[in-house]
Parts: C-alpha cells; sequence; structure tokens
C-alpha cells in the first residue's frame, strides 16, 4: 500500500516547489499592492541568506525543536504522499507544529510566548475542522488511505462541498495568510514582533521557512485530494484555491484570535457535522 | 556566491528622530520606491536583521535601546545611520540632552546624508552597507558586543561644542 518513490519525490521536490510558489505568491501579492515585487526567486535567496547567519539562540534547545519540526513535517508531507493512512497524518501534522510550539517556549522571552500562545489556539481553531474534513473524507470513500482516496473515482468535492468550504477556510490559518496570521506571518507583516519565531534566528530560522515550504505542498496535496477523480480539474482547483488565499491574504485585516478560534469551530460545527450528517441521510443510515 | 547581497532585512530605530526621516525610510516601502524589489524587508526584530537602520541622535533615554538591539543582531550586520541628526546630531547637536550621532555608540559603516534623507539617498545607503556586509561575511568578522562607557559618566554626555 505506502508508495515509497512518492514519499521520495515529495521529499526531495517539495521544498523546490515549495519555495517556487512563495516566490510567486510574493510577487502575486506585490503586483496586487501596485509594486514591482522581488525575483521569484527570493525566497531561496532569503533562505540561503539565513544559512549564512549566525546562529545566535537563547539556548541549545531551541535548534533541536526546529529540527525535530523540520523532520516531522518532511514526516507528515511523505506519509501523506506515499499514500499512508490520512488520520495518522493529520496527527503527525499537529505533531509537528506541538514542537515548533515548544520551541518557542523554550526561548524565555515574552514576545515569543505570545507567539506560542497563540500558535496553540491556532492549533486548537484548525485541528477539528482538519478532522471532520479526514472523517468526511472516510465517509465518501470508504478508505483512510491517501492513495486510495487521491485515484477514486468519486467526485468527492461533490460530496463534501460543506467541509470543503470549511477547510479551505482553516487553509487562511494553516498557510499564515491573514486574516488569520496571528502567530506569525509572512513577508514583511509583523504581530507582536514576530510571533513564534521572534527568537529563532539565523540557520534555524531557514530551517523554519523550509518546513514552511514543506507544509504548503502539503496542505495543497490535501486540497487536491477533493478532485482526485479527475487530475486534471485537482491541478486547476489547486491553483485557483492558492491564488484565492493571496487574494485573501491581501484583502483582509487581522483578525483577533477569538474571532478566529470562535468562527473556525463555528463553521467546522455547521457546514462540517451538517455536511456529515446530510451525507450519512443520503445514504440511507449509517453505512 | 552570496545570498546576503539578495536579501538584506533590515530593522528600523527610530533614535529621537523628528521622524522626518522616518517618513522617508517608510516611503521606501512603498509601491512608488519599492525596496522589496531588491529582497530588502524591513523587520520588526532584531534577530531576523541584517542590517541596523538608525534615524536620529542619541540621548539619554535611547543609549540601552540602541546599544540593546545592535547587540542582539546576529553576525554579519552593518548600522546605517540615516539623516544629518544620526550621522553628527544635526541641528540638535547643541541641545542639552543630546550625546551627537549614532557612532558615539556603535560602530557605523554608512552615512546617509541630507535632513530628511530622500529616500533615494537611502536606498543608495543600504545598497553601499550590502557591499560592506558583503565584505564581513568573508572576513568572517564578527562584531563585538558594544557595551556603553558613558553611560554613568556625566561629562561625557554631550556633543563637543555642546552645552558642557
Ligand atoms: S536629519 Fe532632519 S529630518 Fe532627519 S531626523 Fe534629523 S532633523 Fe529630522
Amino acid at each position: 500500500m505506502i508508495n515509497i518513490v512518492w514519499g521520495i519525490v515529495f521529499v526531495l521536490l517539495a521544498p523546490v516547489i515549495g519555495g517556487l510558489v512563495a516566490g510567486i505568491d510574493r510577487k502575486i501579492t506585490a503586483r496586487m499592492q501596485g509594486r514591482v515585487g522581488p525575483s521569484i526567486l527570493q525566497p531561496f535567496y532569503d533562505v540561503g541568506k539565513l544559512f549564512e547567519k549566525e546562529q545566535a539562540v537563547v539556548n541549545e534547545t531551541q535548534i533541536f525543536y526546529a529540527i525535530c519540526y523540520f523532520i516531522f513535517m518532511i514526516f507528515t508531507g511523505a506519509l501523506f504522499f506515499a499514500s499512508g493512512d490520512l488520520l495518522l497524518v493529520v496527527f503527525a501534522l499537529t505533531l509537528a507544529q506541538i514542537f515548533l510550539v515548544l520551541g518557542a517556549f523554550s526561548a524565555n522571552s515574552p514576545y515569543s510566548y505570545v507567539g506560542a500562545e497563540r500558535e496553540l489556539l491556532q492549533i486548537m481553531a484548525y485541528e477539528p475542522m482538519v478532522i471532520i474534513t479526514a472523517v468526511g473524507m472516510y465517509v465518501a470513500t470508504k478508505s483512510f488511505n491517501v492513495g486510495d482516496i487521491a485515484t477514486t473515482t468519486v467526485p468527492i468535492v461533490l460530496l463534501l462541498p460543506g467541509i470543503f468550504l470549511g477547510f479551505l477556510y482553516v487553509l487562511t490559518i494553516k498557510l499564515r495568510k491573514s486574516p488569520f496570521d496571528i502567530s506569525t506571518s509572512h513577508h514583511a507583516h509583523q504581530e507582536i514582533v514576530k510571533g513564534v519565531t521572534t527568537e529563532f534566528s539565523g540557520p534555524s530560522l531557514g530551517l523554519i521557512e523550509i518546513t514552511h515550504w514543506y507544509e504548503t505542498i502539503f496542505l495543497l496535496g490535501f486540497v487536491y485530494l477533493f478532485f482526485g477523480f479527475n487530475p486534471l480539474i485537482g491541478v486547476v482547483a489547486v491553483i485557483i484555491v492558492y491564488l484565492l488565499e493571496i487574494l485573501i491574504d491581501n484583502t483582509n485585516a487581522r483578525v483577533k484570535w477569538q474571532l478566529a478560534v470562535k468562527s473556525s469551530w463555528l463553521i467546522a460545527i455547521i457546514v462540517g457535522v451538517v455536511n456529515l450528517a446530510a451525507l450519512y441521510f443520503l445514504a440511507g443510515g449509517v453505512p | 556566491m552570496t545570498y546576503l547581497a539578495k536579501s538584506p532585512w533590515i530593522i528600523h530605530y527610530d533614535a529621537s528622530s523628528c521622524n522626518g526621516c522616518d517618513i522617508e525610510i517608510l516611503a521606501c516601502l512603498t509601491p512608488m520606491y519599492d525596496v522589496e524589489r531588491f529582497g530588502i524587508i524591513n523587520t520588526g526584530n532584531p534577530k531576523h536583521a541584517d542590517i541596523f537602520v538608525v534615524t536620529g541622535s542619541v540621548n539619554e533615554q535611547n543609549r540601552e535601546v540602541i546599544l540593546n538591539i545592535y547587540n542582539q543582531m546576529p553576525d554579519p550586520k552593518v548600522a546605517v545611520a540615516v539623516g544629518i541628526c544620526a550621522t553628527s546630531g544635526g541641528v540638535f547637536r547643541e541641545c542639552y540632552n543630546v550625546a551627537g550621532g549614532i557612532d558615539k555608540l556603535i560602530p557605523v559603516d554608512v552615512y546617509v546624508m541630507g535632513c530628511a534623507a530622500r529616500p533615494e539617498s537611502i536606498i543608495d545607503g543600504i545598497v553601499t552597507a550590502l557591499g560592506i556586509l558583503e565584505k564581513k561575511r568573508s572576513e568572517g568578522a564578527s562584531a563585538p558586543v558594544v557595551t556603553d562607557h558613558h553611560m554613568n559618566k556625566e561629562h561625557h554626555k554631550h556633543a563637543e561644542g555642546g552645552v558642557q
């Protein structure tokens, strides 16, 4: 069942594609703001630069946590692309995220603390919806196996329209885009200095940046699952979804964390649970 | 091949500036000048920054802050003094509370003239700083932790020619 080749392809290619996606993102963002914008290779320059800098840390454990975050994010993505179990993927994702929070907590700095607490709130905000998504995929395809879901002939997005919208809602949180970039954010945005990444500098910050590229590709893969029945529509949908996220990022101001948590839970309950319930009744009771 | 010159992140600190220079620095970020096309990002975090951009002059309130920011920046790093106040104290040089330019406190690598400094000259200053940054990197130079020797000495507080 496990498809090692795809896992290895992910590990090797995701940072390249992820970095390009980040570069295109910055370019489009700049154009939306009427600016010329940096080169689309800028994220690679940034990370290259970060690895040239001095490693200034508050304590050594910080680096350890950054590396754990990196490794577990790769594990999450590789498991996903190697047709692993979707639930296991979701839990591995949370674990990876927790390492980032621990890294931020390990530095004794108020900004880092606030960022870490906000990161925890974000995890709390998106987790229910992500799990409902995994369950929805199971109900639609009778399998938790990513490979089965991706190659199914069932048009999942038509069965799970509510869950799809709910997933897009929390995707904004996961991609650290406005209005939900409350723990840390991209580009030159600032929030409570730099949130969880405040105390990371040089190579460890570079590592976190690369981890984020992996995460982006993994999440876009997740979006693709909804369209597994037709690869062409799938790829187009993934591109449209990402462009939509950039548009949302540029047209919204950051909200308070209360609103982020409440609204994403509300969305999870309303569209997620209603969608699931509708699916059960349409299928003629519990399968 | 180095990436340092392609991705300079700056941290801007307003040390008793009249805000004239600050507004010009922010003007650099607007669509008109758009410094992000050179990869320049204005961070708010000394630990992420490569270039320390200071406007205004040193006084008793901001000594500690300037030192703190400078010492927290990871190597290699450069300091750019923007505006004549940051360079020498400018029109405020003789004020009772002004100690002089930023180089009274930290090693300054580039001085940007003007009152207020024009966005073009600020960008030029940053680009000059990139060359110095690159040189520091290739030499593997690490800036010493700067401490304030004058902090508690009354008679050293003022610029020369100022009210002693
Ligand atoms: S140089 Fe001129 S514009 Fe700049 S801070 Fe000093 S007085 Fe203000």
